[in-house]
This record gives C-alpha cells, sequence and structure tokens, in this order.
C-alpha cells in the first residue's frame, strides 16, 4: 500500500530511536524528539542502514524511469490509433503533457498530494520543492525506502500519466490550446487532491476500513478516465464517425505504433507497480511484477478471443486494449493477489474492455483509443477488485473502495467538466469543421508528421 | 505517337515491366491508384463496426511509344497481367499530340 512518510509517521521513528538510545544513556533523554539520529549525511553513510537504504533508493529511480517510459508508450499508442494527419498533433500533447505535469507537480502538485496533514479533504505545503534538512530529507529519517527527491519525482511521473489518458480520448478534434489549459489545471490542481484523499493520507486512508489503491486504478486511471470522460462529452464525436445511427470507422493508421506503445506501455508498468511498493523489498516487488504481467496477459488474452467470438474477427487493437485493461484492473490490488486472482482480474478486464469499446459506441460517444474503457472501466473494475478478491477481499472493503470511487469520481469529473465547460464558453474547444477534415498537423501546428509520404485521404 | 494507360494488379507489376522491356520499351510511369470495375470490394471490420471497401488497389502504368509498338506492348501488357480472375485491369491506349525529351529538348518520335 502506498503511503508518503508524514510528520507523524518520521516523528514516531525519531522517538522509536530515542526510546531505544534512552534504554542504554540517560545523558540523551535531554535531547527530545527533534534529534535526528544522524549528525549529517557523512554519518548516515557509515551507519548500518546506508546500504539497503541505497538499494531501495536505486530500484525506486528505476521505477521512476519506467514510468517515465510510458509516456513514450502513450505517444505512439495514440498516435497508431488515429489518423496520419493528426499525427505531429497527437505527440505534441504527448510531449508538452510530462513536461508540464513534472513542472506543476514541482510547483505544487506535490505539496497539495502530500500536505503532511492527516485525515484532510484539502491541505497545501506551499509551492515549491526543496530540502532545508539534508538529513531529514535524504536519508531513511525521511523513508526506509527512498530520499525526498526520489518521492518527488516518482510520483511527478505518475501526475503526468493521468493527464496524459485524456488526450486519446479528445484527439483528432479538440483545440490544442484549451487543451493545454485544461491539462494543466488537471494534473496541478485535480489529481493532487484526490491523490491526497488516499496517498497523501487524506480521509479515504484514515477512513475504519481504508480505502486501498496500490498503484492507482483509481487515482491515476479512472481519474484520467474521468477527466476523459468530461471532454469527449462536450466535445462530441469526430466528424463522419455516428451517421444515421451507423458506426462508421475511422482507421488508426499505424498498428505497427500501436503494438510498440502497448509493450512500452507493459515495461513502464514493472516501474508503475513494482515501485509502488515503494522499496525494494524482494517479495513484495517479486509478487507485485508477477501479478501485474499475469494480468496484463490474461487481459490481451481475454480481449482476443472476446472479439474473436464476438466480431468473428480477432481485432489486434482490441488484443492491445486488452493488455492495457488487465494492468489497469491489477493496479489497485497488485501486492494482495495470489497468481490465480490476478489472472482471473486481467481475464475480465480483457472481456470488459471490448463490451465497453462497443458500448461506448453504442451511446455514440467516440473514443479513438479505447482510454474511457481502459482507464475509467477498467479503473473502477480494477478499484472494486480488491474487495473482491485477495488479501483485503470483503463487504467492508467493498463498501470503502464504492465510496472512493464514488467520492473521486464525483469531484474529477466536476471538475474536469467545468474547465471544459468555460473554455468551450470562452471560445469553443473543438476545431472548425474545415480543420477537423484537413487534418489537425495543418490547423493547429502548420506542419505534417509524414511529409514524403502522400497520402489519399485528405 | 501514342500513350498507353494500363490498370493491373500491383502484384503484376515486375512480369509486366519484363515482357515490356523484352519487346525493347525503355522507359514508363508507374502509379499507385485505387479503383473497381465490375470485381467488388470486401468488408473489413475495425473496433466493432463494419465497412466496405470498395476501392481497391492497383497499379497505373503510362507508356509513350511510337505507333509501330502499340501493338505488340499492348498484348505483352495484357499476357503478362492476366490472371483470369475478376480485377485483371484494363489497357487504354490515347493519341498523343507532343512529347518532349527535357534534358535534350528533343521533339516528336525522336523524344520518345
Amino acid at each position: 500500500m502506498k503511503q508518503r512518510s508524514t510528520h507523524l509517521t518520521s516523528g514516531l521513528k525519531m522517538l522509536g530511536i530515542f526510546m531505544f538510545l534512552a534504554l542504554f544513556s540517560s545523558a540523551f533523554a535531554q535531547e527530545a524528539a527533534e534529534a535526528a539520529p544522524y549528525a549529517d549525511l557523512a554519518a548516515f553513510s557509515e551507519s548500518p542502514g546506508f546500504s539497503l537504504f541505497t538499494v531501495n533508493n536505486v530500484w525506486m529511480m528505476l521505477a521512476t524511469a519506467l514510468v517515465f517510459i510510458m509516456h513514450l508508450g502513450f505517444a505512439t499508442v495514440e498516435s497508431g490509433l488515429t489518423q496520419s494527419k493528426n499525427t505531429v498533433n497527437i505527440l505534441f500533447k504527448n510531449t508538452l503533457i510530462p513536461c508540464i505535469g513534472l513542472l506543476t507537480y514541482a510547483l505544487c502538485g506535490f505539496n497539495l498530494m502530500y500536505p503532511g496533514v492527516a485525515g484532510g479533504w484539502f491541505a497545501f505545503a506551499g509551492f515549491g520543492v526543496g530540502v532545508t534538512d539534508p538529513v531529514a530529507a535524504l536519508t531513511d529519517v525521511y523513508n526506509p525506502g527512498y530520499t525526498y527527491w526520489t518521492d518527488f519525482l516518482f510520483q511527478g511521473m505518475f501526475a503526468a500519466t493521468a493527464a496524459t489518458i485524456v488526450s486519446g480520448a479528445v484527439a483528432e478534434r479538440i483545440k490544442l490550446g484549451q487543451f493545454l489549459i485544461f491539462s494543466t489545471l488537471f494534473v496541478a490542481i485535480s489529481y493532487p487532491i484526490t491523490g491526497y484523499w488516499k496517498w497523501g493520507n487524506g480521509w479515504l486512508n484514515t477512513m475504519d476500513t481504508p480505502f486501498y489503491d496500490f498503484a492507482g486504478s483509481s487515482l491515476v486511471h479512472s481519474v484520467g478516465g474521468w477527466g476523459a470522460l468530461a471532454g469527449v462529452l462536450l466535445l462530441g464525436p469526430r466528424l463522419g464517425k455516428y451517421r444515421n445511427g451507423k458506426v462508421f470507422p475511422i482507421l488508426g493508421h499505424s498498428m505497427p505504433l500501436a503494438t510498440i506503445g502497448v509493450f512500452l506501455l507493459w515495461l513502464g508498468w514493472f516501474g508503475f507497480n513494482g515501485g509502488s511498493v515503494l522499496s525494494a523489498n524482494p517479495g513484495l516487488t517479486s509478487l507485485v511484477l508477477v501479478t501485474t504481467c499475469l494480468a496484463a496477459a490474461a487481459g490481451g488474452v481475454g480481449a482476443a478471443f472476446t472479439s474473436w467470438i464476438v466480431l468473428k474477427k480477432p481485432d489486434l487493437s482490441m488484443a492491445l486494449n486488452g493488455i492495457l485493461a488487465g494492468l489497469v484492473g491489477i493496479t489497485a490490488g497488485a501486492d494482495q493477489m495470489a497468481a490465480v486472482s490476478a489472472t482471473v482480474i486481467g481475464l475480465i478486464a480483457g472481456i470488459l474492455v471490448v463490451f465497453s469499446v462497443l458500448f461506448f459506441d453504442k451511446l455514440q460517444i467516440d473514443d479513438p483509443v479505447g482510454a474511457l474503457s481502459v482507464h475509467l472501466v477498467c479503473g473502477i473494475f480494477g478499484t472494486l477488485a480488491v474487495g473482491i478478491w485477495g488479501n483485503l477481499a470483503g463487504t467492508a472493503q467493498l463498501i470503502s473502495q464504492l465510496k472512493g470511487i464514488v467520492a473521486i469520481g464525483i469531484f474529477t469529473f466536476a471538475f474536469a467538466f467545468v474547465v471544459f465547460w468555460v473554455l468551450k464558453k470562452l471560445g469553443g474547444i473543438r476545431v472548425s469543421a474545415e480543420e477537423e477534415t484537413e487534418g489537425l498537423d495543418i490547423g493547429e501546428h502548420g506542419n505534417e508528421a509524414y511529409p514524403d509520404f502522400t497520402t489519399a485521404h485528405k | 505517337m501514342k500513350l498507353i494507360i494500363a490498370i493491373i494488379k500491383p502484384f503484376k507489376l515486375e512480369e509486366v515491366k519484363q515482357a515490356l522491356s523484352e519487346i525493347g520499351v525503355e522507359g514508363m510511369t508507374v502509379t499507385e491508384v485505387k479503383g473497381f470495375g465490375r470485381q467488388k470490394g470486401h468488408t473489413e471490420i475495425y473496433r466493432g463496426s463494419e465497412y466496405t471497401v470498395d476501392f481497391l488497389p492497383k497499379v497505373k502504368l503510362e507508356i509513350a511509344l511510337p505507333d509501330e509498338l502499340i501493338a505488340k506492348a499492348v498484348d505483352a501488357i495484357v499476357n503478362a497481367a492476366k490472371t483470369g480472375k475478376i480485377g485483371d485491369g484494363k489497357v487504354f491506349v490515347m493519341p498523343v499530340d507532343e512529347v518532349v525529351r527535357i534534358r535534350t529538348d528533343e521533339r516528336g518520335e525522336a523524344a520518345v
């Protein structure tokens, strides 16, 4: 379960060390709970805990890099499943979102998400990131698993992934500027607030049966999904997608790119879930990697065969969505599941995602990449799964999961809807029909993704 | 001088080019096109929605030749491009008013 060290936990740790020392020397009794166990960083580096701390921190930094590479995965999945005339636009959004995400996380997101206040709905620890006390921030005093800086960056990479989920759903018709404004507000304010409720030790974490979300089925994926839903409802479907009650497919331009993207995302999930153990603990990390991969595999198989049976032909993009669905589904409880339950969760998510894609098309809600089905639907399912399978299964947990899902859903959807609605009123969020037909690459960027290729569908 | 426009199945291009060079044809222009005649398209499915693809990929050859070579060239193309199955394509022969070789400014039959 993900918990950042709050002042409370650090204080308890220091208190514990103080009591241990006090047993052997009353001379320390006057030094109170403010005394750090290490005089300075050099003293820490000679202490017995240094090696373990270093190992833990290295794993967390590696996990950070793995989560980072998911942005390349998102970029390639989204470009692969959309038309080539919009590729520059998709790539631009996926390039800028991680940049904006990290910057806003440094500015305010981190301190909104981890304000050091227990049990609340909203708290803020101030703008900016920095270290004033090296021993408190850069040793195992901060946390046995990682330094303050590792904490910031690891969590910062997560924040940007939530924002980028929206870009796929609103692709091919949203105005760039308005999308960037929305994303900035979304990642700077909405994501950290709901994140605080659980991971920052807010009210979802201090309930009698705490809400549980190991690596973010709700806090990251469904949050992205709710944002995406608000966006697509206010945007409307792409031109020509739904005519006279019939669905006209708009083909993605590169299945190889889409496939590359999904496997990059799967690779990134080794860090996304593996790093959410918050240490290099061999038992937990190895378990989590296995549950993650089994769920991904089962999701892929589940979706592939569901599409084969229901649609008469096995659909590659559905199989790819299935892998992602399994990954999202296991993310809430990857550390709580046995191999069999992880597989079952992945399988159900894979089956669910196929029907979900068909369902949204029936409602004429246009989602070019299946983001709503993968992240919102399977994010909710993955969160509920913690109450149904695994170590925490039970009615009380299921109810807590529901509370979290509903609260996060209402807040996030309302936030996103209001922002998109205001932007729509202020100047519109959708490009003109002409621009949509010609392609956003020309309209928004004056640029082409494939200038050397002739395209027959402009 | 005449211009032959031939629409053939893409995989036949190499065979047709070979047959033409055997009768002394020294140049051509090739474009990738889509089209249909009596050959119907087929149905595809993407993420649960069916759609018909009517236009099928073909290759278009354009060859300018002196009158004496036309009959042999048309025969060569037809024989090389034929599979006997629907969608084999068509050959058109059109009169040409003028041909110019850009490098040398030659005109007429000398330029073909």
